[in-house]
């Protein structure tokens, strides 16, 4: 199955990746190459076999539903890009942030 | 102990000089950073070191001197210098997974496995270099330059714990932490030979190890010998509240070195059984180290293609001929599904990584690339700045084969076969068959730059990913020379059966001796 160009630039913007022409041709002609070698998945006969969810042997133990304070040996602000009054500070999320207003 | 014997010492002998009293924590560290600097592990030269802080290091084998001399609880690795993949956290010294969007990042917590290295006196004397997020066999995809092979600087480590690789294999230090998902610490062992394990899947906390592919994601060991390998996956092995995917099985001792028996015919007493937990294990008597009488080895056609470079192949046949001396039955099997192994392995990791790496967005922590022109335009901008090609073409894969119309042609398909996979080593096990011994990879180390093509750099994970898609443990073990270059063995066997890995290692270890490295 090829990927598309228009594949790519849908991806990427799912993904929250910027690629610009060059690049999005390129992985087009990658990504097909590389899932050209998944289509022998095709020829496997899996109608009666269940997929793996989980790789432990006797499923993944639960712990009790509490929450626990995380232990950490600095306060967020010692690493975030930037912090106001214990708040995570982003840039504005405009309803019309693509037609070019700026957000900040 | 002199400076000249520190880089053949292995992690055990070092722990108990500094318990005798006949060297210092201090001492250790000082001999590490001089290898290093003898070596050029610098980024000048090997490329094998992130991050290192010798005063640090310095002050922390001082702070810890009066615990090592005392034997009671010095710890088994008192005053031994470990290094640590840069995708591990780490209080100190950053936690970057060789990528630009968490340049200079240093978490604020550490990894479980690090808690415990440290719990039994080990000392963290550096970060290794790896490729992007764990993403690559070569530690080439690194935003901060390839390491080099220090057995041929012209070829690369393996990777993507390269780094932690060539540091073991230079002398810098006699045990280092890895990270898996296709092989990462098998290949690049089986490169730079040395020993590298990765155990059953939730025998070691994934606490604070930065997820790529979280259902294959697991912390493996890198030694200079097996009995180095054994003790520091029986440090970081176990339980631990803080990962739900990690196991309650018991632990049992894995180094023959313990029990005072480093020769032939070691049986596993009662209380050899436990460290952890409440049972008496293993089920079965161990094999001895040179006595393997009633041990089936099987060898799977599947790993030995008529393509295989037949100097591996040779190499593969004599230590078969070795395990056969000692008594071990080696049986023909077959894992028919393991040519479908590398594209369900692409399939699965790229996408748990484009959910796993959604995180890294410019918001809590890392880089942050801000256009200003928005949340979405700062989102792009942070990603691409910040994640190197490889990453990129990963992430990209992973959101295509779960995008609506393709999840159910790649990403269910991929997760049936892989049950298939899994069903295999389950038949082999379960057929009477202890152990499988495979080549670790079709190939020795190749040159930097030799492999631009993604998919053929991904078929040198080609004898490695089934045992991560599996769950179940391996090792690779260095059995020779292919022009010059180290080849290594591996030793698979059934969910959380590290016990008779480990037997088989040191038997193949002890039977090769310095043929395998010759």
């Amino acid at each position: 199955m090829a990927v598309t160009r228009e594949d790519v630039l849908h991806i990427a913007e799912l993904a929250r990746l910027g690629v610009d022409d060059a690049r999005a041709d390129a992985l087009t002609k990658e990504l097909s190459a590389i899932l050209a070698h998944m289509e022998v998945l095709s020829q496997v006969d899996t109608s009666t076999v269940p997929a793996t969810t989980g790789i432990g042997i006797d499923g993944t133990p639960l712990r009790p539903d509490v929450s626990v304070p995380p232990l950490m040996a600095r306060t967020l602000d010692s690493f975030a890009p930037a912090m106001r009054d214990g708040f995570f500070l982003v840039p504005r999320l405009a309803t019309h942030e693509d037609s070019g207003e700026s957000g900040a | 102990m002199s400076k000249e014997t520190f880089d053949k010492l292995g992690a055990a002998a070092i722990a108990s000089s500094v318990r005798a009293g006949d060297a210092s924590p201090s001492d250790m560290v000082r001999a590490s950073f001089e290898r290093a600097r003898e070596i050029g592990a610098g980024p000048d030269g090997l490329n094998i070191y992130l991050h290192s802080d010798e005063a640090a290091s310095l002050e922390e084998a001082e702070a810890i001197k009066s615990r090592a001399g005392n034997a009671a609880d010095a710890g088994v690795l008192a005053g031994v210098p470990v290094a640590i993949k840069d995708n591990i956290a780490s209080l100190g010294l950053p936690t970057t997974c060789g990528s630009r969007i968490l340049a200079g990042y240093v978490s604020p917590f550490e990894a479980t496995a690090i808690a415990r290295l440290r719990a039994q006196g080990a000392l963290i004397v550096a970060k290794t270099n790896m490729d992007e997020f764990a993403m690559g066999s070569s530690t080439e995809n690194s935003a901060y330059g390839p390491t080099r092979n220090p057995l041929d600087v012209r070829c690369v480590p393996g990777g993507s714990s390269g780094g932690s690789a060539a540091a073991v294999a230079a002398g810098i230090v006699p045990l280092a932490l890895g990270s898996e998902t296709g092989g990462s610490v098998r290949q690049p062992a089986a490169f730079c030979g040395v020993v590298g394990v990765k155990p059953t899947y939730g025998r070691v906390s994934r606490y604070g190890l930065v997820a790529f592919a979280s259902s294959l994601d697991q912390i493996g060991v890198l030694g200079r010998t097996v009995d180095d390998a054994a003790l520091g996956l029986e440090t970081i092995a176990g339980y631990d509240k803080f990962d739900s995917t990690s196991s309650d099985e018991d632990v049992p001792i894995y180094r023959l070195s313990a029990l005072g028996k480093s020769g032939s015919n070691a049986r596993g007493p009662a209380a050899e059984a436990i460290r952890i937990g409440h049972s008496p294990i293993p089920p079965a008597p161990p094999p001895g180290a040179t006595t393997l009488e009633g041990v089936v080895i099987g060898k799977p056609k599947e790993y030995f293609p008529d393509s295989l470079d037949a100097s591996i192949r040779d190499l593969c046949e004599h230590s078969l001929d070795r395990f056969r001396s000692m008594g071990a039955t080696i049986r023909d099997i077959s894992l028919p599904r393991s040519p479908l192994a590398i594209p369900v392995y692409y399939i699965l990791a790229p996408a748990e990584a484009s959910s796993n790496l959604a995180r890294f967005d410019g918001v809590r922590y890392g880089l942050r690339v801000d256009p200003g022109k928005g949340l979405k335009a700062m989102y792009e901008a942070t990603r691409s700045q910040g994640f190197g090609p490889e990453v990129t073409r990963r992430v990209l894969l992973g959101t295509y084969v779960l995008s609506a119309g393709y999840y159910d042609a790649y990403y269910k398909k991929a997760q049936a076969v892989r049950t298939l996979i899994a069903d295999d080593f389950r038949s082999v096990f379960t057929s009477g068959v202890n152990a499988i011994f495979t080549p670790t990879t079709p190939t020795p180390a190749f040159p930097v730059g030799a492999i631009s093509d993604p998919y053929e750099m991904y078929l040198n994970d080609i004898f490695t990913v089934t045992a991560n898609l599996a769950g179940v443990p391996a090792i690779s073990v260095p059995i020779g020379r292919v022009r010059r270059l180290p080849v290594g063995g591996q030793i698979i066997t059934a969910h959380f059966d590290e016990y008779t890995m480990f037997r088989l290692a040191y038997a193949l270890e002890a039977a090769l001796g310095t043929e395998a490295h010759q």
